[in-house]
C-alpha cells in the first residue's frame, strides 16, 4: 500500500471482485487466487469465458497457473527484471496508451537537472547511512512555483523519457539473464499483455504477499504500477491493481490504522520531530492542493470522537494527548520488526495481541521466542490456546526459565458478535450476531471497551497517576456492554451539537463543531437507526451490468465501486470503451451520467451545474497535489527511488546481473546475535527458498489448525522439492527431511513434484542453476495438529525466514532466502 | 417409470438404498413422510461475512434454539453467490468446536501451566499491568523539550480478523494510553 498510495493517491484495491469478469487480460503475479482467494476465481473464470486472457507468473505451478493461458516461471524475487522489461518492450513498440499517458500521467513532467542514476544508484545515496538524501528526486519548478512540463513527452529531462532511458537497460536478453524466463515465453508475454494498451481494451493485474514479501517489495508493486499506467489500465472497469487481502478484515483495520504510522483514515500519526504542535501538523501534512487541502476537517474531527468535549479549540482540541512518535528503536521507527528487536532488547515490557499468532507468522521466529522471552506480561485474546499464547512451552524452552506472566483471554467467532468488516474490494459488510457465545468468551470489542473503562477507573482514583488526562477525558460511553451501534456512528461521524449523523465527509468541519472516528468511512451510517447502515444495505440490482451493485453494502469512499474512474473516459468525457462506461459526459445535456460514483468534481456542490470533463481531465488523480499518476514518485516518497530498479534478495545465490549493486541500498540489516544472513552465493546454503499458503489453512493456522475437517486435509508440513533435487539428494516422496536456513531448521515431508523447478541465470555463457524449494508457512507447535506428529518438533516455517525489511514498509522478506535441504 | 432429476436427488438424499427405489419412487405423499425434515427447516436465519480471507463471501447462518445447526453460502450475496471454499465451509465448526477456550487461562511466571481463572480478576489485572507499565515508562516530554506524551515499553498487535468497530476501539485506547509500537497483520 505504501507503493500505490504515492504513485496514485490511495493505499487499496482500485477495482473489486465481481469487476474482475470484466477484464480482458488478467495478469496474476505474486499471487494464487485459485488456492488462497477461491471464491473470487469465479470472476476470473467469467472473464475467461468471455474471451479474456490469463497470465499467471509465479515461482511455483499453482492451481491458478493450471487456468492460464500463459505460465510465466519467475525467479522469486526478480518481479522489477521482468515488468522493466515490459515497460521497456511497450514503450519501444508504441504499445502505450498515448492520450492516456499524455493526460493523465506525470509523464509530461519536467523533472529537477541533478537527478541522476548511475551504477544501480538514484543521486543522493548516503552510503553510511544506508539511505538517500532525496533533494533532487523533485520536479523543475517554474518562477510561479508550478512543475514545469512538456506535453511533446520529447525532452530527455522529462519523466517520459527518462523513464524510457532507466527501462531501455531491460532488454529481453536482461530478462532472461535475471528472472530465468526465457526470452520467447517473455516475448509471448509482452505481445499478450501490452495488448490491454489499445484504448478500450482493459487489463487487471493481481498481486498479493508474492509482491510484497521482498526487500523491494514497494518498487515491485510500484513496477506494476507503471505498467498498468502506460496501458492506460487504471480507473477502467476490468483493469486496475488489484491487491488480493488475506484477512477479512485487513483492508479495515488498515483503515483503523493499527499501524505505528497512521491514525484513522489514513492520516500521519504525529511525530515529534515535524509535528510538536496542531499548527505544524496541519500546515506540514495538508497539502496546497488534491482533496488532501480537506485534511484539517478529517483530523480535527477525530480528535472530537476521541476526547469529546475535552478537545476544545483552546486546548488544540486534546492535540497534546496524542502521543508524538520519536525516532523508535534504533532509529528504525516503531514498524513489526523494530518491535521485535526492541523487544528482544528488552525495550518492551508488555504487550497485547489481538487475534494474532506471532509466533508462526513473525520473520526469523526464533529472534521472536527469544523476544517474547523477554517481556513482563503478555495478554493474548482468541479463539484458541495459540502457538504464541504457549509461547512459553514451545518445544525446546524451559518454562521455568521463563518469567513472562501470560494472560489468555477467550474471544468469541464472527458468528458471535455483530460488526462490520471491510474485504478487499473496500466493501464495508455487516455481520449479524448467529449466536451467542461459549462460557466466559467475550467479543474484542467487549475487551477493548472494559479494559478502557478499567483503565479509567483505576486512573481517576490514582492521585499520583502519570499524565492522566488522555485516559480520564477519553470519549468512551458506549455501555457496559458495548453497542456495536454506537461505535459504527461514531465511525461515521457526527455534528457535535446535536448528534446528529453525517451524510458524509463533505460535513465534517475543522472548528470542532463535528466528530468522525474514520473519515474514508464516512457515508456508511448516515442516520440515526439501524435501517440507515448501509453496510447491512442487500440490495441485488445491478443497474450497469458490470457488477457494480450499488446497492450492495457500502464501498469506501463515498460508496464508489472503481476508484480513479475519470481516466475511464477520454479528456472530453468519452468512455474508452462504451460498453464499460462508468462515467459519461453527455455534451448536449450539458451533464455527466455515471453508473459508479464519481471520483473527480463532476458537480458544483452549491449550484448543482455540471463541471465540463475539461477540468476533471486536469487532475483525475484527485488525491495527488498534481492530479496526475505517478511514474516518477518525487520527493523520496518511497525511499528507494523515483523508479523502480532491480536488485537482488539480501540472500541470494546469483549476483545481480543489473548492476554492481548486489542488493536493495536502502533497506535496514539488523546487527542482533540472531540476526544472521547468508552470504550471496553462499556454498552452505546453496536453495533458494520461497514460503507459500495452502487453500485448507489460514494464516498462522490458529483458526484452521483447530479444525478437525483442515486437519484431515491437510495435516503435515511438507516442502516442494523438484525431480532433479530429490534425486540429486537421495530423497523419495514422502521421505521427512530438514531444511536449513543460517537462522534455523524445520522438518518436512518431501513433496517431489514439478510445481517448482530450478532456475538457470546469469548472463549468456556464464549461467548458473539454482534450485528452489517452497513451504507451506501455516505449521507451528500449538492446536490439534501442530504440522507432524513429534510433540517435540516446531514445524513453523518462518524459523528460516530472514527479519530484512523492504526499504520503505519494513514488511520481512519471506519470499526469498537461502536454504539446504537434507534427508532425516 | 421416469424419474425426475430432483425426485432422483431427494431420494438419494434421504439415504435411501438403491434396493428400496421401485417401493419409495411412487406418489411423493407416499414417501415423503419417510424423510426426516431438513435440519435447517425453521431454522432462524442470520447474514454474516466468512471470517478467512478477503474475499469477504456471504454466509448464512441457520439457528434453532440458540444453536448453530448449519453455515452455507449466502446465495444472494453477489461475489460468492452461495459458494464456499475449503475454509469457508468449515465456519461451523470454528463456533462448536471443543477446543475453544471457554475461560480465562493463566500462565504464572516461569510457571510450567495453565491455571483457569475469573474474567474479572483476570481483566482487572491486566488494566494494572497495562497502567503500571505505562506510568513507569511514560515520556512526556523529549531530550529537546517537546511534548510527546508517548510509552515505548508497551506494545499492541493484531486486529486483521476483527471487525471494524473493534478495531477502531483498540485504536482509540491504545493510542489514548500513549502506545506508539502499534502493529498488526498488514504490515506482514
Amino acid at each position: 500500500m505504501a507503493s500505490l498510495g504515492p504513485t496514485f493517491g490511495r493505499g487499496a484495491m482500485t477495482n473489486h471482485w465481481n469487476d474482475l469478469a470484466n477484464s480482458d487480460c488478467l495478469m496474476i503475479i505474486g499471487c494464487n487466487p485459485a488456492e488462497n482467494h477461491p471464491i473470487s476465481f469465479k470472476w476470473i473464470t467469467a472473464a475467461q469465458e468471455k474471451g479474456a486472457k490469463l497470465i499467471v507468473v509465479d515461482p511455483r505451478f499453482t492451481r491458478s497457473a493450471s487456468k492460464a493461458d500463459l505460465y510465466v516461471r519467475l525467479r522469486p524475487g526478480t518481479d522489477i527484471a521482468l515488468m522493466g522489461g515490459l515497460i521497456n518492450y511497450v514503450l519501444k513498440n508504441n504499445l502505450f496508451h498515448q492520450d492516456y499517458v499524455a493526460n493523465y500521467t506525470n509523464a509530461a513532467f519536467l523533472v529537477n537537472k541533478d537527478f541522476a542514476f548511475s551504477e544501480g544508484l538514484f543521486s543522493g545515496y548516503q552510503k553510511e547511512k544506508r539511505a538517500y538524501n532525496a533533494a533532487t528526486w523533485d520536479y523543475e519548478i517554474d518562477k510561479e512555483g508550478k512543475p514545469v512540463t512538456d506535453p511533446t513527452l520529447s525532452n530527455p529531462r522529462g519523466v517520459f523519457q527518462l523513464m524510457k532511458a532507466h527501462y531501455a537497460r531491460y532488454t529481453p536478453e536482461m530478462v532472461a539473464a535475471i528472472t530465468g524466463v526465457p526470452e520467447d515465453v517473455f516475448l509471448k508475454m509482452a505481445a499478450l499483455y501490452g495488448a490491454t494498451g489499445r484504448p478500450g481494451r482493459s487489463g487487471s493485474i493481481l498481486y498479493a504477499m508474492g509482491g510484497t514479501q521482498h526487500s523491494t517489495g514497494v518498487q515491485i508493486i510500484r513496477s506494476y504500477s507503471i505498467l498498468q499506467m502506460l496501458l492506460g489500465n487504471m480507473g477502467m472497469a476490468g483493469g486496475g491493481i488489484n491487491a488480493l487481502r488475506g484477512e477479512n478484515n485487513v483492508q479495515g483495520s488498515t483503515d483503523m490504522a493499527l499501524l505505528f504510522h497512521l491514525v484513522p483514515g489514513y492520516l500521519a500519526a504525529p511525530n515529534e520531530a515535524a509535528h510538536p504542535t496542531l499548527k505544524d501538523y496541519l500546515d506540514k501534512e495538508t497539502p496546497k492542493a488534491s482533496f488532501w487541502m480537506n485534511k484539517p476537517k478529517f483530523f480535527v474531527s477525530l480528535l472530537k470522537a476521541y476526547w469529546g468535549d475535552a478537545a476544545k479549540k483552546e486546548n488544540d482540541f486534546a492535540y497534546d494527548y496524542l502521543p508524538k512518535a520519536g525516532k523508535g528503536f534504533q532509529g528504525a521507527g516503531y514498524s513489526w520488526i523494530p518491535l521485535f528487536e526492541a523487544m528482544g532488547a528488552g525495550a518492551i515490557k508488555g504487550m497485547l495481541v489481538w487475534g494474532m499468532n506471532p509466533a508462526v507468522g513473525s520473520a526469523n521466529l526464533n529472534q521472536t521466542y527469544s523476544a517474547l522471552d523477554k517481556l513482563q506480561w503478555l495478554a493474548v485474546f482468541d479463539l484458541w490456546e495459540t502457538d504464541t499464547s504457549v509461547f512459553w512451552k514451545r518445544p525446546g524452552a524451559s518454562p521455568r526459565d521463563i518469567k513472562t506472566e501470560v494472560f489468555l483471554f477467550p474471544a468469541v467467532d464472527s458468528l458471535e458478535k455483530e460488526g462490520s468488516a471491510s474485504n478487499s474490494g473496500r466493501w464495508i459488510q455487516w455481520r449479524y450476531q448467529a449466536v451467542k457465545p461459549h462460557g466466559d468468551a467475550r467479543s474484542d470489542l467487549w475487551y477493548a471497551n472494559r479494559l478502557g473503562l478499567e483503565l479509567k477507573k483505576l486512573y481517576q482514583a490514582d492521585a499520583n497517576a502519570v499524565f492522566p488526562d488522555p485516559i480520564v477525558n477519553l470519549h468512551w460511553n458506549y455501555g457496559a456492554d458495548p453497542d456495536v451501534h454506537l461505535v459504527a456512528r461514531e465511525i461515521n461521524g457526527y455534528t457535535v451539537v446535536d448528534k446528529k449523523q453525517v451524510l458524509n465527509f463533505l460535513g465534517l468541519k475543522d472548528d470542532g463543531s463535528t466528530a468522525c472516528g474514520c473519515w474514508i468511512y464516512s457515508g456508511f451510517y448516515p442516520g440515526p437507526d439501524k435501517k440507515d447502515n448501509k453496510a447491512a444495505a442487500r440490495d441485488k440490482k445491478d443497474p450497469s451490468g458490470l457488477g457494480l451493485y450499488p446497492g450492495w453494502a457500502f464501498a469506501w469512499p463515498v460508496n464508489r465501486r472503481i476508484i480513479y474512474n475519470r481516466c475511464s473516459a477520454d479528456p472530453q468525457g468519452q468512455p474508452w470503451n462504451t460498453k464499460k462506461a462508468l462515467v459519461r459526459w453527455d455534451p448536449l445535456a450539458k451533464a455527466w451520467k455515471n453508473s459508479d460514483v464519481a471520483d473527480f468534481k463532476w458537480i458544483d456542490p452549491a449550484t448543482k451545474v455540471h463541471v465540463p470533463p475539461e477540468e476533471s481531465a486536469k487532475a483525475p488523480f484527485l488525491m495527488l497535489p498534481e492530479g496526475k499518476s505517478r511514474f516518477f514518485v518525487p520527493k523520496g516518497l518511497c525511499k528507494d527511488g523515483p523508479f523502480p530498479e532491480h536488485y537482488e534478495a539480501l540472500e541470494c545465490p546469483f549476483n545481480n546481473p543489473m548492476s554492481a549493486q548486489q542488493s536493495n541500498p536502502a533497506v535496514r540489516i539488523w546487527k542482533s546475535s540472531l540476526d544472521k544472513l547468508a552470504q550471496v552465493s553462499d556454498p552452505r546454503f546453496p536453495i533458494i527458498a520461497t514460503t507459500f499458503r495452502l487453500t485448507e489453512h489460514w494464516q498462522a493456522g490458529a483458526m484452521t489448525r483447530n479444525l478437525t475437517w483442515q486437519a484431515e486435509l491437510m495435516p503435515e508440513m511438507f516442502v516442494e522439492i523438484s525431480p532433479t533435487l530429490a534425486r540429486a539428494k537421495g530423497i523419495k516422496p514422502g521421505d521427512w527431511v530438514r531444511v536449513k536456513s543460517i537462522r534455523g531448521e524445520v522438518l518436512a515431508r518431501a513433496n517431489v513434484t514439478h510445481r517448482v523447478a530450478p532456475f538457470c541465470c546469469g548472463a549468456k555463457g556464464s549461467q548458473n542453476t539454482a534450485e528452489m524449494v517452497a513451504l507451506p508457512w501455516h505449521f507451528g507447535f500449538a492446536g490439534y495438529i501442530t504440522g507432524g506428529s513429534d510433540g517435540r518438533q516446531n514445524y513453523a516455517a518462518n524459523q528460516l525466514a530472514p527479519q530484512i525489511g523492504d526499504a520503505n514498509t519494513m514488511i520481512p522478506e519471506y519470499k526469498v532466502f537461502l536454504v539446504n535441504v537434507e534427508k532425516v | 417409470m421416469s424419474i425426475s432429476r430432483r425426485t432422483f436427488l431427494k431420494v438419494l438424499g434421504s439415504g435411501v438404498t438403491a434396493a428400496g427405489l421401485t417401493e419409495v419412487i411412487c406418489k411423493r405423499s407416499s414417501w415423503a413422510a419417510t424423510i426426516p425434515p431438513a435440519k435447517i427447516k425453521d431454522a432462524g436465519i442470520t447474514h454474516s461475512i466468512c471470517p478467512f480471507c478477503g474475499v469477504g463471501c456471504g454466509l448464512v447462518a441457520h439457528t434453532k434454539g440458540g444453536k448453530l445447526v448449519n453455515v452455507e453460502g449466502d446465495p444472494d450475496h453477489p461475489i460468492n453467490q452461495g459458494s464456499l471454499c475449503s475454509k469457508g465451509q468449515a465456519v461451523m465448526e470454528v463456533v462448536t468446536s471443543p477446543r475453544r477456550l471457554k475461560k480465562v487461562r493463566y500462565r504464572a511466571p516461569h510457571s510450567d501451566k495453565w491455571e483457569e481463572k475469573d474474567l474479572d480478576w483476570a481483566i482487572n489485572i491486566l488494566a494494572q499491568r497495562v497502567k503500571a507499565t505505562r506510568d513507569a515508562s511514560f515520556l512526556a516530554k523529549s531530550p529537546a523539550g517537546m511534548t510527546v506524551n508517548r510509552t515505548e515499553a508497551l506494545a499492541s498487535i493484531g486486529g486483521a480478523a476483527l471487525n471494524n468497530e473493534e478495531c477502531y476501539l483498540i485504536a482509540k485506547l491504545t493510542r489514548a494510553l500513549g502506545i506508539v509500537y502499534l502493529e498488526h497483520q498488514a504490515r506482514l
